[in-house]
């Protein structure tokens, strides 16, 4: 389009300066805290509270990180976080897709009963159940194993409302004739239900690695020894030993526990956007 | 429950029991640990009990303690309240506007949105600490930022009337990216005509926004109104990496006092039940209230 310069040109430009820099202001605003964990993990203790601060370490130091394996076991809290958070989402599959698909596509009896109690289960806290689930294991003397981590979240009601929703969208012709030919259910659901739901299981998985990696709460009360504790509690104990904050050492560790969701969304993140923003709108 | 009003069985002639046994683990896992635990607790709200005594039901006890003789309880209630209306409120206010302010298709605008939703996976452990060592009195950088611009120092999370602002402001940066992005998919859910038609009748912007768009996106904003909502009910990760409840109890949430009782302080349980109990019935209370005021005055297409 071209335009003579006018008085309405000028003012155009001049909002859109404002609104760039406008721009650029929520990028620091959104970007800043992570550069700052970064970069306060590769500083010395001296120059993390030096005033002003430096806002670029003027000699890059892993010691932060040596301190970090010296002071704790960290492959420990490491490999439980692995394992708790690959076992919860492989149980969460293999109940939730199963129920996902009965919901979606049988007419059966109670099953109006079943969908409301999946969403009423979805608006229940764990920050509530807590108290009563924590006795319960204390009697099962499940609290120095891994298993109150992982058993109570065996069933993700969030994950079943979302492929039941992705389940009902399949055309129902494609599953007659898959009948028709003598299918069985399970190859339904592994041939047909599950490649057309891709991306709503790729959104579900994410978020229940995500949930599972990062819960706090839920390790902090449901554990009894540091042997079983996931990477969320050890950064605690960075914290405590010291008279002093030591910032670049908790830095450090908090960095390990950020380093693998922030690799897989910058690896996904088209992926997960559209899919975040296609899940709003269901 | 057909959704599409046609039978959805699709040829299907196997025995009946077949979809029952498909839902029968999921439905034993709500069971076990989602609805026993939740009458297991009201039920214990009527109990003194310490894990290691035998229970004696104590009748309303437990509540009256709560709510007319302890002070703390209130206290942390009050706090969770100012905190929750404040996220729910600056999240959607700041969600709409940046979704407006972002909604052209760009990649920079794109960029954005990516570095907005970011934080929204961090862990809030991570999170919290990060901003604790931005928040530091002696040597962080809010600090220091103040001083650049000559304004003496703040206490921030050791001032009890800013600490709790302080978390509204983590919590808040943590999920705007995640709310924006479903805002931004309901603003590109419109129909293309209806704005057009307002552009063409040359309609004032705030009023196209306050007439066309904002009743053409309500049931989103409905839907995050409940679960901004319930979601800041349950805070409890930032206070307790933050502040730990403090200063003194001035960000003393729900969570963190039921934790408190429940398993530092004697191991009142009875007590504690009965707080978690009082939660549960104000996210009850809330949820029923939204469905039934404000779903009447949204608008679906």
């Amino acid at each position: 389009m071209y335009s003579k310069h006018t008085g309405l040109d000028l003012r155009r430009g001049v909002t859109s300066g404002i609104s760039f820099a406008f721009k650029l202001f929520m990028l620091v605003l959104f970007l800043f805290p992570f550069y700052w964990l970064i970069i306060t993990s590769f500083k010395t203790y001296g120059e993390s509270i030096v005033f002003p601060p430096t806002l670029i370490p003027r000699n890059f130091t892993l010691a932060a990180f040596e301190q970090v394996f010296s002071r704790l076991n960290l492959w420990n809290y490491l490999k439980n976080s692995i394992i708790v958070t690959l076992s919860v989402i492989i149980i969460q599959t293999l109940v939730g897709v199963p129920a996902a698909y009965a919901l979606a596509r049988y007419s059966f009896r109670g099953k109006g009963v079943m969908l409301a109690l999946v969403m009423a289960a979805f608006m229940v806290p764990t920050q509530i159940t807590f108290i009563t689930v924590y006795i319960m294991m204390s009697k099962l003397r499940w609290l120095n194993t891994l298993l109150p981590q992982i058993v109570p979240f065996g069933a993700s009601a969030y994950g079943i409302f979302l492929l039941r929703q992705a389940f009902m969208q399949v055309p129902a012709d494609i599953i007659e004739a898959a009948r028709l030919d003598n299918a069985s259910e399970l190859k339904i659901i592994t041939r047909i239900m599950l490649p057309a739901a891709r991306s709503s299981l790729m959104t579900v998985s994410l978020f229940s690695f995500v949930g599972s990696w990062n819960s706090y709460f839920w390790p902090l009360v449901m554990s009894n020894s540091e042997k079983v504790r996931p990477l969320t509690l050890a950064i605690e104990r960075l914290k405590d030993q010291d008279a002093g904050i030591n910032w670049p050492v908790i830095m450090a560790g908090n960095m390990i526990m950020v380093l693998p969701v922030l690799v897989i969304f910058l690896l996904l993140s088209n992926k997960i956007i559209s899919a975040v923003g296609y899940r709003g709108i269901k | 429950m057909r959704a599409e009003g046609k039978p959805q069985e699709e040829g299907y002639a196997g025995p009946r029991w077949v979809p029952y046994l498909m839902v029968a683990p999921a439905m034993t896992f709500l069971a076990i640990f989602t609805f026993y635990p939740l009458a297991n607790l009201v039920y214990l709200s009527f109990f003194r009990y310490n894990l290691i005594s035998d229970k004696v039901f104590v009748g309303l006890t437990n509540y009256r303690n709560l709510l007319f003789v302890k002070k703390d309880f209130l206290q942390a209630l009050e706090n969770t309240v100012v905190y929750s209306f404040a996220v729910v409120f600056f999240t959607i206010l700041l969600a709409i506007l940046f979704a407006l302010w972002l909604e052209k298709d760009s990649w920079f605008n794109r960029f954005i949105q990516k570095s907005m939703f970011t934080p929204y996976l961090i862990a809030m452990v991570s999170t919290a600490y990060i901003w604790s060592w931005i928040f530091d009195v002696n040597s962080g950088l809010l600090n220091a930022a103040l001083a650049l611009i000559d304004v003496s120092p703040l206490r921030w999370l050791n001032d009890s009337s800013l600490a709790i602002w302080c978390i509204v402001i983590v919590s808040v940066w943590k999920s705007l990216g995640y709310y924006l992005l479903i805002v931004l998919a309901s603003l590109k859910s419109i129909p293309r005509e209806i704005i057009e038609a307002a552009e063409l009748d040359n309609t004032p912007w705030l009023r196209k926004f306050v007439r066309i768009i904002l009743p053409m996106i309500s049931p989103q904003i409905f839907f995050l109104l409940i679960t901004i909502t319930i979601s800041s009910f349950r805070v409890f990760d930032s206070v307790q990496v933050m502040t730990n409840g403090g200063p003194g109890n001035a960000t003393d949430v729900l969570v963190t006092y039921v934790h408190r009782y429940a398993f530092q302080m004697n191991m009142r349980v009875g007590y504690a039940s009965a707080a978690g109990s009082v939660l549960l019935f104000i996210l009850m209370v809330l949820t029923i209230f939204y469905f039934r005021f404000l779903g009447r005055k949204v608008h679906y297409q």
